[in-house]
């Protein structure tokens, strides 16, 4: 402790400005953390340099696979104090609510063991405990999961959820989110916890077609609440609506911004809403949040597939289940169970490094689809083949198969 | 000695024991929302109970001070409680309306900003960086720090035409995903390989499968095993970096940034985007990096003025066409805007559709 903090030219430009700055707080925590001190003068390095000086290792806690980010620094001759500087990955509770005696010991861990610098929260959506030696790894890990919270994933392995703050204050929501996450999430801590998967696999659950978690570009396995029946209206708080904002306002901004024309407005200030055609795009009610909400026969939608740009470009999850209910036990049952068949299908199939999206890219959904046990649905695709070059000799059996499943969806 | 402790392995914790009372108590039961200022959400449920959310930016990056003083306001004004969002901004609510004034006025003094709400620019969605990621390219915590002090005005008001995501990533595996902007990284020369360490370190095959158009090939260097790069085939994407610490993509003069647009997460309107390259070639320069910070502002200072409400920048972009974008904005429009990558031919012009 009290070791001389380097001069930092560079970031102390960072403190300037009316955004909260990262580095005062770290320069706080060098007060009382030689590590720190260092962090600071490696940090100032790669600035003047442009180039980043941490490298990978192995550290763990037992029981586990994954989880520490290791990170030992390649210059630390020149700042021995941060030599080690992992990361411990620690899910959140769902919809990342926390309370003040909570968060006051999560603090006083990283006191004690770590750095003090905490990241809430990484973009898998993991606290992420930054700066910790070797040697304090387990000691930290042991507390922090004694006060129920456990590792996060890393590797390949299933990866920590998130879920949107949704039914706890959203009146769009459409499902419990937080107990959906928890039932994906926590069925599957074994592949989370003893990465053995061929790569990463992400779940993601967003309450509304708005999906603020991002679950269909970035998760493997998107669930986004939506619903069958129709928007509920309150024609009076319409009007309200229209009295205060003007029918310019609401013909500009809501009407003709409907992706399929289904919302009409009337002569006397009310709206009609052809149902049918609504693709529940949400945005006429994220402008009316009043007089418009969400139906009550509500479910979900997954999407699987969705990624980052490694290996072949950004992948979007793809309609995998057009809807499904969720309310009940048994409903969110289902859930896992399909994501159990995603899983298995995927650890079998999919290549070293692959992820969910680009293994069905490579085999082709259907293949998949037959993989998991879902039958084809039109609403999979935006539009059916434009290519001539498929082979067809198998017709009149799917043909069949379509007309006798959906006799059996109508019984 | 004794057996070691095994975790326990609980997994994602519950999160009725952290919740604010008001919100479990309405559990799936809200009617409607509207929002009295920027940076506050009024929720109302269907029993009548109201909460107010007031959101604020951090810096993500948290010292324990800085946490602690977050929790000392929660005990003050919000009964201790508070919830984060995906982009590092913190929620406190309140269900007695009188403390909303109080509680923003007390945030101002320990200087965190209020906002973010309905049509902002919220915080940008943060990567690691040479803080602690092992294969950046450039700081994050810094460029968004220094990205979010030029938009702080535009995080505490609601006038833009719709909301603004922003992200940041330190490698082209772009772990901070899709943004209405994005300001990532983008190497520009193939990576120098370091002989030396490949003889001891590498896993050739894994390195030789990672690369996504087969430039690298196993070869002897100097007598030893090691692995070469087509030049000519590399796109410079850094993928081979990860698995194999002496493929040196990082540079200081060639990585530079680039900056994307049009990325859109939410179903609202048009379906889900991806975002599309604008402008490249732009200096990877700390700690303040002026250069992407003026093109940002430019674009959002053009989207402001140019786009209808509630369009989001792919919808305006959509509506406006791309060449009125460069020329609005006043950036050049180069043959790497051109997309050559699988697929690329659905984003070609196929069609006599163009405006004059
Ligand atoms: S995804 Fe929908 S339900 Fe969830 S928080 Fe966003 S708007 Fe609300
Ligand atoms: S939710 Fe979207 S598609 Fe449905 S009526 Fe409203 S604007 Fe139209
Ligand atoms: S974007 Fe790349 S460099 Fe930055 S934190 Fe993510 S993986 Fe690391
Ligand atoms: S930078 Fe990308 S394209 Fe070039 S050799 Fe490495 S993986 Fe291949």
């Amino acid at each position: 402790m009290g070791k001389e903090m380097h001069p930092t030219p560079m970031l102390d430009q960072l403190e300037d400005g009316p955004w909260p700055s990262f580095i005062t707080g770290i320069k706080r925590l060098a007060k009382k953390n030689d590590m720190m001190v260092d962090l600071l003068g490696q940090l100032e390095h790669s600035y003047e340099t442009r180039k980043g000086y941490w490298k990978g290792g192995t550290v763990g806690v037992i029981g586990y696979g994954g989880g520490v980010i290791p990170r030992f620094s390649e210059i630390a001759s020149a700042f021995p104090e941060s030599k080690e500087f992992h990361t411990i990955r620690i899910q959140p509770p769902a919809g990342m609510h926390y309370d003040s005696a909570v968060m006051r010991k999560l603090c006083d861990v990283w006191d004690e063991f770590g750095s003090g610098l905490i990241a809430f929260h990484g973009q898998s959506g993991d606290i992420m405990f930054q700066g910790i030696t070797s040697d304090n790894v387990q000691p930290a890990f042991d507390v922090i999961n004694e006060m129920g919270f456990d590792m996060g994933g890393a590797g390949p392995a299933v990866r920590t959820g998130m879920s949107c703050v949704g039914s706890a204050r959203c009146e769009q929501s459409c499902c419990d989110e937080q107990e959906i996450l928890r039932s994906l999430v926590n069925n599957f801590l074994d592949d989370m916890h003893r990465p053995a998967l061929p790569y990463k696999m992400k779940f993601k659950v967003s309450g509304c077609p708005n999906d603020c978690m991002n679950a269909i570009e970035r998760a493997d396995f998107a669930v986004i609440g939506t619903w069958r029946d129709d928007i509920k209206v309150d024609q009076d708080a319409i009007k309200a609506f229209i009295a205060d904002k003007g029918r310019d306002y609401v013909a500009n901004n809501v009407i003709s911004r409907c992706p399929t024309n289904a919302i009409a407005l009337n002569e006397d200030d009310t709206v009609t809403i052809e149902n049918r055609n609504c693709v529940r795009c949400m945005h006429c009610i994220n402008v009316m949040t009043k007089g418009l909400s969400v139906g009550d026969d509500t479910g979900i939608t997954i999407l699987i597939g969705g990624k980052r740009t490694l290996k072949i470009g950004d992948l979007m999850g793809t309609v995998v289940v057009p809807f499904m209910k969720v309310d009940t036990e048994e409903g969110i049952e289902k859930v896992v169970e399909l994501a159990e068949e995603v899983i298995d299908f995927f650890a079998e199939n999919a290549l070293e490094h692959e992820r969910t999206g680009e293994m069905i890219e490579r085999i082709g959904l259907v293949n998949f689809l037959e993989g998991v046990g879902v039958d084809v649905d039109p609403n999979m695709v935006a539009e059916p083949r434009q290519s001539s070059y498929f082979r067809g000799d198998g017709w009149d059996e799917a043909a069949k198969e379509w007309y006798a499943n959906k006799a059996e969806r109508a019984s | 000695m004794s057996a070691p402790r095994m975790p326990d392995e609980t997994g994602v914790p519950e999160p009725f024991q952290y919740m604010h009372p008001t919100m479990k108590e309405n559990y799936g039961k809200w009617a409607w929302h509207d929002r009295p200022r920027p940076g506050v959400l009024h929720h109302v449920a269907q029993s009548g109970d109201e909460i107010w959310t007031v959101k604020f930016g951090t810096q993500r990056q948290m010292d324990t001070a800085t946490i602690t003083k977050i929790c000392d306001i929660a005990d003050e004004f919000a009964d201790g409680f508070f919830r984060f969002t995906m982009r590092s901004n913190v929620e406190m609510m309140v269900a007695d309306q009188s403390k909303v004034d109080p509680l923003i006025a007390k945030l101002g003094e320990e200087g965190f900003p209020v906002g973010g709400t309905g049509n902002s620019v919220s915080m940008i969605s943060h990567t690691q960086g040479w803080l602690h990621c092992d294969i950046p390219g450039t700081d994050a915590s810094g460029v968004v720090k220094a990205m979010m002090d030029l938009l702080h005005e535009d995080f505490i008001k609601e006038d833009m035409p719709n909301r603004v995501h922003i992200t940041t990533s330190c490698c082209q595996i772009n772990c901070g995903g899709q943004g209405d902007i994005a300001i990532n990284i983008q190497h520009t020369k193939p990576p120098k390989i370091n002989h030396e360490l490949v003889a001891n370190a590498c896993e050739r095959p894994t390195v030789v499968a990672r690369c996504p158009v087969a430039a690298i090939r196993p070869a002897m260097v100097d007598g030893r095993p090691s692995l070469e790069v087509d030049e000519k085939k590399c796109i410079c994407c850094g993928a081979c970096f990860p698995p194999c610490p002496p493929m040196q993509i990082n540079d200081s003069e060639h990585s530079k940034l680039a900056i994307w647009i049009g990325g859109n997460h939410s179903n609202a309107r048009s379906k889900p985007s991806f975002q599309k390259l604008v402008a490249a070639g732009i200096p990877n320069n700390p700690p303040r990096w002026p250069e992407a910070g003026s093109i940002v502002k430019k674009i959002l200072a053009t989207y402001k003025e140019d786009a209808k409400g509630w369009e989001r920048i792919n919808d305006w972009v959509e509506r406006i066409g791309w060449p009125r974008f460069f020329e609005l904005t006043g950036l050049p429009f180069t043959k790497y805007h051109v997309d050559n990558w699988r697929g690329a031919r659905h984003s070609l012009n196929s069609s006599t559709h163009i405006r004059f």
